[in-house]
């Protein structure tokens, strides 16, 4: 289990937590512009890194905030927890993160670029883009 | 029951260095892959084919599944590629000349509210008119044929009801696994382990090389069929898949005597229950919600499983776990696969059977070898294009499948 350092409420074990997939994903700033193909990588397309990855935490059961978090997606290793609206943290050894403005939780207003450029960020968009993680199951 | 299992295999295959140059190559030695390279050398003579494993054999999700086989899917796209499947389940052991124990045993999925038995019944239904053998009991049946399941209405969720689909049920999927991987030897298809693709060769937009920690082979085709790692390789070769890679873990109680005639899922307390030939409990549940490449997941996962088990199986409270592992599994949105071209030219992908790949494993390679060989789509994965995801023709079997996704 994942033990998450909740900027508010301290660590926290995983399951007080939900997931939000990943992070500095833009709601495009003008959605009617978008090609069939750029409204597709807006609403299924994620990175799906191998490495150190910049997602979104709910404290569902806590604080109820969102915030960000970069964690290596192999060795699970918290690296860094950061607010929404903050730029993501360098990490040693992985490109270096998308610069785009980055949205506050709350704030519905968008700042990323037309183009469905998953650099920039938003929190407005969360019931469509933020792809539940699957409650999956092998059958 | 450990006497019905076969003896240990001795060398089914060779282990032959690379050559230099292939007509094709599929990148991953699991199931998928093994099938895909079988079919391609059986229905398409293309036998001068490689396939390249990173670890071993059939080590990846191959060999961290719980075995189920079934087709009871709702969609007539999805009911089309998985009955095929088990219909090449059904005739596979005797074409492999290897019994790899399928055991059609049933399945049965549980419904424990309203909602569950609405969805249950309406997915019978369609069952039925796609051809696909299903049936709905009632709780006195789900306790005839499998009578260790706790059917009283004292516990949080009470069986109402279950969908049963009797052809469905379980295969050993190592022996699956070396079932194909000898017949490929013997049509001369080479596997090759240990040999990690590092990269892709391009011409333009046609790949015609991969780069792997062995050396550079030529080749005039790809087949990617690596799971969990399927974006890793769109991305070495320059192109986006729609997949979140996610653990998801399973596990196996000590061996016991035979108590469980069937296999049994509960979507709505979430687990799966069969017990293996040897006499093991096998169960499964839900993947951890992050994205995950660690081939391991949070306990707490295992721990809500193994409470979902007990309330519907009473007497596993007296068992114990003995080993649980994770796999890497390839999501999608719309919790179907995807089959079909790629952006770029002479390479193919097949991925996102997510959590439930193993028992597409023949039709996956069917399909999939069609569409190398000919370069278009068979008829029955043409609607897993990864063009549904502009079209918006998705095959949205969350909550549809039978399973909670």
């Amino acid at each position: 289990m994942l033990l998450i350092s909740c900027p508010n409420c301290g660590s926290r074990d995983e399951t007080e937590f939900h997931y939000g997939g990943q992070a500095h994903v833009a709601y495009p700033e003008n959605p009617h512009e978008l090609t069939d193909r750029e409204w597709a990588e807006f609403l299924f397309y994620r990175d799906n890194t191998k490495g150190s990855f910049a997602e979104r935490w709910l404290h569902s059961t806590g604080c109820r905030q969102w915030f960000n978090m970069l964690r290596d997606t192999v060795t699970y290793d918290i690296q860094a927890v950061y607010p929404m609206g903050t730029p993501r943290p360098d990490a040693a050894g992985q490109r270096t993160a998308d610069t785009g403005t980055a949205s506050t939780a709350a704030d519905s207003t968008t700042t990323g670029s037309a183009a469905p450029d998953i650099s920039g960020t938003s929190t407005s968009a969360t019931s469509i883009s933020s792809t539940p993680a699957p409650e999956g199951a092998t059958k | 029951m450990a006497d019905l299992l076969p003896e240990h295999p001795d060398f089914l295959w060779h282990n032959p260095e690379p050559k230099s140059s292939y007509d094709a190559v599929i990148v991953g030695g699991g199931g998928h892959g093994l099938a895909t390279a079988y079919y391609l050398a059986k229905n398409h003579g293309m036998t001068n084919i490689a396939i390249l494993e990173k670890g071993w054999l059939a080590g990846g999700n191959m060999a961290r599944n719980t075995t189920i086989i079934r087709s009871n899917y709702l969609w007539d796209e999805s009911a089309a590629i998985y009955e095929q499947a088990l219909k090449l389940w059904e005739i596979l052991p005797e074409e492999l000349e290897y019994d790899f124990l399928f055991s059609q045993r049933g399945v049965m999925n549980l419904a424990h509210t309203l909602g569950d038995v609405r969805e249950s019944v309406r997915r019978v239904g369609a069952n039925k008119l796609n051809g696909v053998d299903a049936e709905w009991l009632d709780p006195k049946q789900v306790k005839e044929l499998c009578p260790i399941l706790n059917i009283n209405d004292n516990i949080r969720y009470p069986v109402m009801g279950a969908t049963y689909q009797p052809r469905a049920g379980i295969a050993k999927h190592d022996h699956v696994a070396w079932a194909f991987a000898r017949k490929c030897d013997e049509l001369g298809v080479d596997i090759i382990q240990n040999c990690e693709v590092t990269g892709f060769v391009k011409d333009g937009n046609r790949v015609v090389g991969v780069k792997t920690n062995r050396g550079t082979i030529n080749t005039g085709k790809v087949g990617l069929c690596a799971a969990g790692h399927s974006s890793v390789l769109a991305e070495m070769a320059g192109f986006r898949l729609p997949i979140q890679s996610h653990p998801l873990q399973a596990l196996v109680s000590e061996l016991h005597e035979p108590v469980h005639p069937t296999v049994v899922m509960s979507n709505h307390v979430h687990v799966y229950v069969s017990q293996a030939h040897k006499g093991e409990l096998v169960m499964g549940a839900g993947v951890d919600s992050y994205n995950g490449y660690g081939q391991r997941g949070s306990f707490h996962v295992i721990e809500h499983q193994m409470a979902a088990a007990v309330e519907l199986f009473p007497i596993f409270a007296r068992a114990h776990v003995l080993r649980t592992w994770g796999g890497i599994v390839d999501t999608t949105l719309d919790a179907s696969p995807i089959v079909g071209n790629t952006p770029v030219e002479n390479m193919f992908v097949n991925c996102g059977w997510g959590t439930g790949g193993f028992k597409g494993t023949p039709a996956a390679g069917l399909t999939f070898a069609h569409n190398i060989a000919t370069g278009a789509p068979h008829r029955l994965n043409k609607p897993f294009a990864l063009e549904r995801f502009e079209t918006g023709a998705l095959i949205d079997e969350h909550g549809a499948a039978a399973v909670a996704h």
